[in-house]
């Protein structure tokens, strides 16, 4: 335990740097995902209703899933460099595949009769989209988010290795010089910050699911 | 009311097409019944009467509209469609859904909200009950009164309706299909309904066009087609039991006689059919039975010799 | 590229090194997540607890789980095996169960009406019907634990990561791509195999 006091006096002796790390982390981790979900999300809505686009974009998505985060990070430095711009890079490419394939699969599970419904009473394929596909998708889309958001906030802790800045400079410092307190200024705020992002996603998945839907 | 003239549909890859060369004329108040076998067409016929497949060549009039190059989307608005697994939209609650097509018409919600109200208790679900209710939480029967409210949202002349009670048990399709009936006698709408099912066919149709291989084969009304088939195609679709089926259609209190019965006679409900009428005769082992009304008292009487001369007569002019 | 080439002993050697710490983890996360799994299929309790915990695990980002256990266990392959064992359990446990639960009531009811045990039948015929979805939660287990082992090579326990943190440290580029892209054919190769298994696993069951 007195490991645990030893690292508080850390973080009080260096409130600025943590400060500046803790934005940094979140200011990257943010905007990563709102890119990821801007280019995504349109470009999965778009492909739902194409099949052969759909079908070569689940393919390449799913190879992309696959790709280790550090191997992403580490093939981006050479060819942008390191700091904030070249992670911001990696961690919005890292997060596009789950969201992507979660939109796709929103889209694509919605029951067709309920589109022919909607098409046969004479909405125009916006209103379709607008009213009925979107509202039915958003779960399943939303629930792509989280899962893009937490991959996120871990991505970002390694973006400490190309320059990125953010909780993983303390991680990474604290291992190389063997500072046990100065490793967990990092590990345990970083740590706290992906439970908290996950448990608030979670709340926000439950209040944007729409009443028809919920316990389905 | 409704007139398509020519109506071709072929689908890429088909040998042959799926709609060949269909003329229909539909009176208005007629319910018009698609009949025929998987594949003859039927549904295809009936979805490009609101454009949702679009044909290949042909015409489509509606109220003496050519509508078969307008904007579809418009034209939908002003038809009713109805389909046999429902399509709710499960995110809405039933009053957002049955309040659809008003909306997309830009009626103010004032007038929205009654017509809601009205049409619910039209099909029998207390608006009070179920306006803010979800689809989920309806039985299938439920779901489907909601579907027909929600394609009467708009009062339109015409309704499309593919197969609606399909997906329903035989004891509650056979209610609905009663209920069906009373509301649009009430409401004087110009139905096309497709179903496979050829007991429906009578028992729904003013007309019944029979399909097969994309062309129609009969199109006349259901006493007509069971008195004299025409052809063995027909004659092996409406079935070989056709006497009977025809019997069905025939009102027992229209085929009654004035007198006394023997007191051992069976007792025969004047509300039924000459069918059940043949039925409870033919049990009882008897030749004359006595016609009850529904408080019980006798009314009349029914011979096996009534049932028989209702058939040998040409079919009635008019149901 | 021509480093590459030249020294694909050394890859081979750090490949090799991390399929082995890979296989590993994955191994000892099946042994514990099997058993989990199997009594979370049967009681909803113990799986809403069990995908508790470890769903909470996963959450923890990677680098700072490698690093909260060096107080406890120090550097090495130890202290990443430990953390992938973690991350792999709730992807394992929840289609242990799911695959469990998924098999048709009515073949277990045969079977228990023709005098198998349980035991037989969870052999016999539990999880040879599950094998499909199980291997698709191996597969995502793989993956993750791949992913894992590169980041692992910062708390000296070998693998394709070193190759990245030496090209870093030394800005030798062609250190970092061979390291880095080396793990990407790696979990592409491994993701691709196990579907191809798991598509195998479930055509010979389609019922």
């Amino acid at each position: 335990m007195s490991v645990l006091a030893e690292a508080w006096r850390y973080l009080a002796a260096h409130p600025a740097q943590f400060m500046t790390a803790l934005g940094v982390h979140v200011a990257l981790s943010g905007a990563a995902l709102l890119i990821a979900a801007a280019i995504a999300i349109p470009a999965g809505i778009y492909a739902a209703h194409r099949p052969g686009t759909a079908f070569a974009t689940i393919n390449v998505a799913n190879v992309g899933r696959t790709l280790p985060s550090l191997a992403v990070l580490a093939l981006v430095m050479p060819l942008l460099g390191t700091g904030f711009a070249p992670s911001l890079f990696a961690l919005s490419l890292l997060a596009l595949p789950p969201i992507v394939l979660n939109t796709l699969a929103g889209m694509r599970g919605i029951d067709p009769e309920v589109v022919d419904a909607a098409r046969g009473m004479g909405m125009t394929r916006r209103e379709i989209l607008w009213r009925i596909e979107w509202p039915l998708a958003l779960p399943v889309i939303f629930a792509g988010l989280r899962t893009a958001a937490i991959q996120v906030i871990s991505g970002a802790v390694l973006a400490a290795f190309i320059g990125g800045g953010g909780l993983g400079d303390f991680i990474t410092a604290g291992i190389a010089m063997m500072a046990v307190p100065q490793l967990l200024v990092g590990a345990i705020p970083v740590t706290l910050l992906s439970l908290g992002a996950d448990f608030a996603f979670g709340a926000l998945q439950r209040r944007i699911t729409p009443p028809g839907l919920r316990g389905a | 009311m409704i007139e398509i003239e020519h109506l071709t549909k072929r689908f890429p890859g088909a040998a042959t097409p799926a709609v060949d060369d269909i003329s229909l004329a539909i009176g208005a108040g007629e319910i018009c019944v698609l009949i025929g076998p998987s594949g003859c067409g039927k549904t295809t016929t009936m979805r490009m009467i609101n454009r949702m497949i679009e044909p290949d060549a042909g015409l489509i009039r509606i109220a003496g509209r050519d509508v078969t190059h307008v904007d579809p989307v418009e034209l939908r608005r002003s038809v009713g469609y109805v389909i046999q697994q429902v399509g709710l939209f499960p995110h809405m609650t039933i009053a957002q859904n049955v309040a659809t097509v008003p909306q997309l018409l830009g009626w103010e919600p004032a007038r929205i909200e009654r017509r809601v109200d009205e049409l619910l208790a039209r099909v029998d679900m207390d608006p009070a009950r179920y306006r803010d209710r979800y689809p989920r939480e309806l039985s299938g029967g439920q779901k489907q009164r909601v579907g027909v409210a929600r394609a009467l949202a708009a009062d339109p002349p015409v309704m499309l309706m593919d197969e609606p009670f399909g997906a329903l048990d035989p004891i509650t399709r056979a209610s609905l299909q009663d209920e069906f009936l009373r509301l649009l006698y009430a409401l004087k709408k110009t139905i096309v309904f497709v179903t496979h099912d050829i007991d429906e066919a009578l028992k729904m149709g003013t007309r019944i066009a029979i399909l097969r291989a994309g062309r129609v084969v009969r199109f006349d009304r259901p006493e007509a087609i069971l008195a004299h088939p025409g052809d063995p195609f027909v004659a092996a679709f409406v079935g070989a039991d056709r006497a009977l089926k025809r019997l069905a259609l025939l009102p027992v209190a229209s085929h009654m006689r004035q007198g006394d019965a023997a007191s051992d006679s069976p007792a025969v409900s004047r509300d039924g059919d000459l069918r059940d009428a043949l039925s409870i005769l033919l049990a009882a082992g008897a030749e004359a039975g006595v016609v009850v009304d529904a408080a019980g008292e006798a009314a009349g009487i029914i011979t096996l010799a009534d049932i028989r001369s209702a058939l040998a007569a040409p079919p009635a002019a008019n149901d | 590229m021509t480093w590459f080439v030249r020294n694909w002993d050394q890859v081979a050697v750090a490949l090799g090194q991390h399929v082995v710490i890979a296989l590993t983890a994955l191994a000892i996360a099946m042994a514990i997540a099997l058993p989990i799994g199997i009594a979370a299929a049967r009681s909803d309790r113990i799986h809403a607890i069990a995908i508790g915990v470890s769903g909470v695990l996963y959450t923890i980002p990677t680098l700072a789980f490698l690093a909260l256990l060096i107080p406890l266990v120090g550097l090495g392959r130890t202290n990443a095996i430990i953390a992938m064992v973690a991350f792999s359990l709730v992807v394992l446990i929840r289609n242990v169960a799911t695959g469990i639960r998924g098999v048709a009531p009515d073949v277990i009811d045969a079977a228990r009406g023709m005098g198998m045990d349980a035991r037989r039948i969870l052999l016999r015929i539990e999880l040879p019907l599950a094998a499909p979805v199980i291997v698709a939660g191996i597969r995502v287990a793989a993956v993750t634990v791949i992913s894992v082992t590169v980041v692992a090579a910062y708390v000296n326990a070998g693998g394709l990561g070193t190759l990245i943190f030496n090209g870093i440290a030394s800005d030798h580029a062609p250190k970092i791509w061979s390291g880095a892209l080396t793990a990407c054919v790696l979990a592409i190769a491994v993701d691709g195999s196990l579907a191809w298994i798991e598509h195998r696993l479930s055509m010979s069951r389609a019922a």
